[in-house]
């Protein structure tokens, strides 16, 4: 019995229940509203309507009418989820079978395992309310997500076809390139907040204001000023890292849909082809939510100081996190109608010509700063 | 780290490891080092080495391997595939393999194993620690280091150019 005396089954248990709330109700939930949440914003932007037509089907218990609440529609994303899982799943025979089913998962799982770094609320009922409070939470995030390359390559690789295989070696070099951007833009914050922690970073943004709005902690200082210029460098280079990481619009290369039919997707259907939509979909969750703790104070209201404890200060913080999530992903949205797609060789000359160049300045702008300002 | 979750993970990186050289698939050979990559990053983690276990993935599994594996996609992988085996060149291996383990073992006898358990260290933080090091104790080397990757990459870029002209 000592094994089990030696478990500890608080730790363990709050941990489960994080994991739980954050991927069950909060992620995926959030993944298949945000792709209606797609659909409905791509039709407002081109003046259509959208899906606004499928509630909850409440017929099928018996009920005499379906329930469509607010906008209409709400009802999608599971009528999406049930067409996925019950449309035939196809192998094609020309495909390398192990590498074929395996590339799905490897596209979703990493995305997933991101959030586990990821501090998305102040304390609930005492406990933390981050999965693992790693101290290098940052480069974790990083790493996390440089293994999410695989599932694109392998998916490309394994299906032994032209389009995909382009898209794979596009999106290869794509990540790369654009990999090293976002790691040298995400430098200055930690060089301003003195720490890889995810956590102290958000601490150091309650007591001295959120790097991209530094009045929120509702004073300014000559170093805050001189600050801000690098900030909104970094935020601006970071954000555009961050849509090409996410093989988002404008720089959805490895799936344009003009030339290579679907990318590295192309021979894949059913749910095989759902993990692919639910990996990206995860990922750019996810790097929102790094963009909120890093830029936007994280889970912390403006004016607010210490971000005030007990629990219901505490459902506040998570809630304030996940809109402000919410709200980076409409920003997502929005640019994806709104711009038309860079050409491959405009995409490799912006990262490595512009962004690359203006993030390593702008550590020594900030180091300067810093320095100057001690 | 649990002895439990210690056995788990070294007992996988050697099957990954060995994965690596017994597969003729090279894009096999490739996912398994990046695998056996990952669990060396969790024994890392096991040891509280937060940071070199994150340098593991993000440098080795995350950056390098995936080089490499770009490379094989492009190669032809059928010719490797159809290879036959060398029978003197498994014997070659076996024996300088063989050799040595032999050496290794004979080295290993002169210690006697560990008695004292070292105390608990408490938490540092590590990357403090590392930049310290690095640019105090070994400044002079890290600035010498740079210089060299430096030259490496205008060498690569002087080479990869030549025939364009």
């Amino acid at each position: 019995m000592a094994l089990l005396d030696s478990i500890p089954w608080f730790l363990v248990f709050t941990s489960l229940g994080k994991t739980i709330f954050l991927v069950f109700l909060v992620v995926l939930p959030m993944v298949s509203y945000t792709v209606y949440a797609e659909r409905r914003v791509s039709a407002l932007i081109q003046d259509r309507l959208g899906p606004n037509r499928t509630g909850f089907p409440l017929t099928l218990l018996g009920f005499k009418k379906d329930f469509s609440p607010f906008l209409g529609g709400l009802g999608q994303p599971i009528a999406d989820a049930a067409k996925f899982i019950l449309k035939e799943d196809l192998t094609p025979g020309h495909v390398n079978k192990p590498y074929f089913w395996l590339a799905p998962a490897l596209a979703m799982m990493p995305a997933l395992i991101t959030l586990s770094a990821l501090p998305f609320g102040s304390e609930f009922m005492g406990v933390k309310m981050v999965v693992a409070d790693i101290n290098v939470g940052l480069l974790f995030m990083f790493a996390i997500s440089s293994v999410g390359v695989y599932g694109i390559v392998l998916a490309g690789w394994a299906s032994n076809s032209k389009y995909p295989f382009l898209g794979g070696i596009r999106s290869t070099s794509q990540m790369i390139s654009y990999e090293l951007c976002m790691g040298l833009s995400a430098v200055p914050v930690l060089l301003v907040a003195g720490s890889t922690s995810l956590s102290k970073i958000i601490d150091y943004q309650v007591h001295e204001g959120w790097l991209l709005l530094p009045i929120t902690d509702g004073k300014l200082n000559l170093r805050e000023l001189l600050l801000f210029l690098p900030m909104v460098l970094a935020f601006i280079t970071f954000t555009i890292s961050m849509f090409a990481e996410t093989n988002r619009l404008p720089f959805d290369l490895p799936e344009s849909e003009s030339e290579l039919v679907a990318g590295y997707h192309t021979e894949y259907s059913s749910m095989k082809f759902a993990l692919f939509f639910l990996g990206e979909y995860t990922a750019m969750i996810a790097g929102s939510a790094l963009t909120v703790v890093l830029f936007l104070g994280g889970w912390h209201l403006p004016f607010i100081p210490d971000g005030s404890h007990g629990p219901i200060w505490g459902a506040i913080n998570i809630a304030s996190f996940f809109g402000k999530v919410a709200v980076l992903l409409f920003f997502f949205i929005w640019v994806r109608w709104t711009l038309p797609r860079f050409r491959y060789d405009q995409l490799m000359k912006l990262g490595w010509l512009y962004l690359f160049e203006i993030a390593l300045v702008n550590i020594f702008l900030t180091a300067g700063i810093l320095a100057f300002t001690h | 780290m649990s002895p439990l979750l210690f056995w788990i993970f070294a007992a996988l990186m050697l099957v990954f490891g060995i994965g690596v050289i017994i597969n003729r698939n090279p894009v096999a050979s490739a996912l398994s080092l990046v695998a056996s990559f990952l669990c060396l990053a969790a024994l890392f983690v096991g040891l509280n080495a937060y940071f070199i276990a994150v340098i593991q993935v993000l440098v080795y599994a995350g950056a390098v391997m995936v080089l490499f594996l770009f490379i094989i996609m492009l190669l032809d992988l059928r010719e490797e595939q159809r290879r036959r085996f060398n029978l003197l060149a498994v014997a070659g291996g076996a024996l300088v393999s063989l050799g040595f383990v032999a050496e290794l073992v004979l080295v290993l006898r002169k210690f006697t194993l560990g008695q004292k358990p070292f105390a608990p260290i408490a938490q540092v933080d590590d990357v403090r620690q590392i930049g310290m090091t690095l640019f105090s104790t070994h400044n002079l080397p890290l600035q010498v280091t740079g210089v060299l990757i430096l030259v490496a990459t205008i060498g690569v870029v002087v080479l990869s150019k030549r025939d364009l002209k």
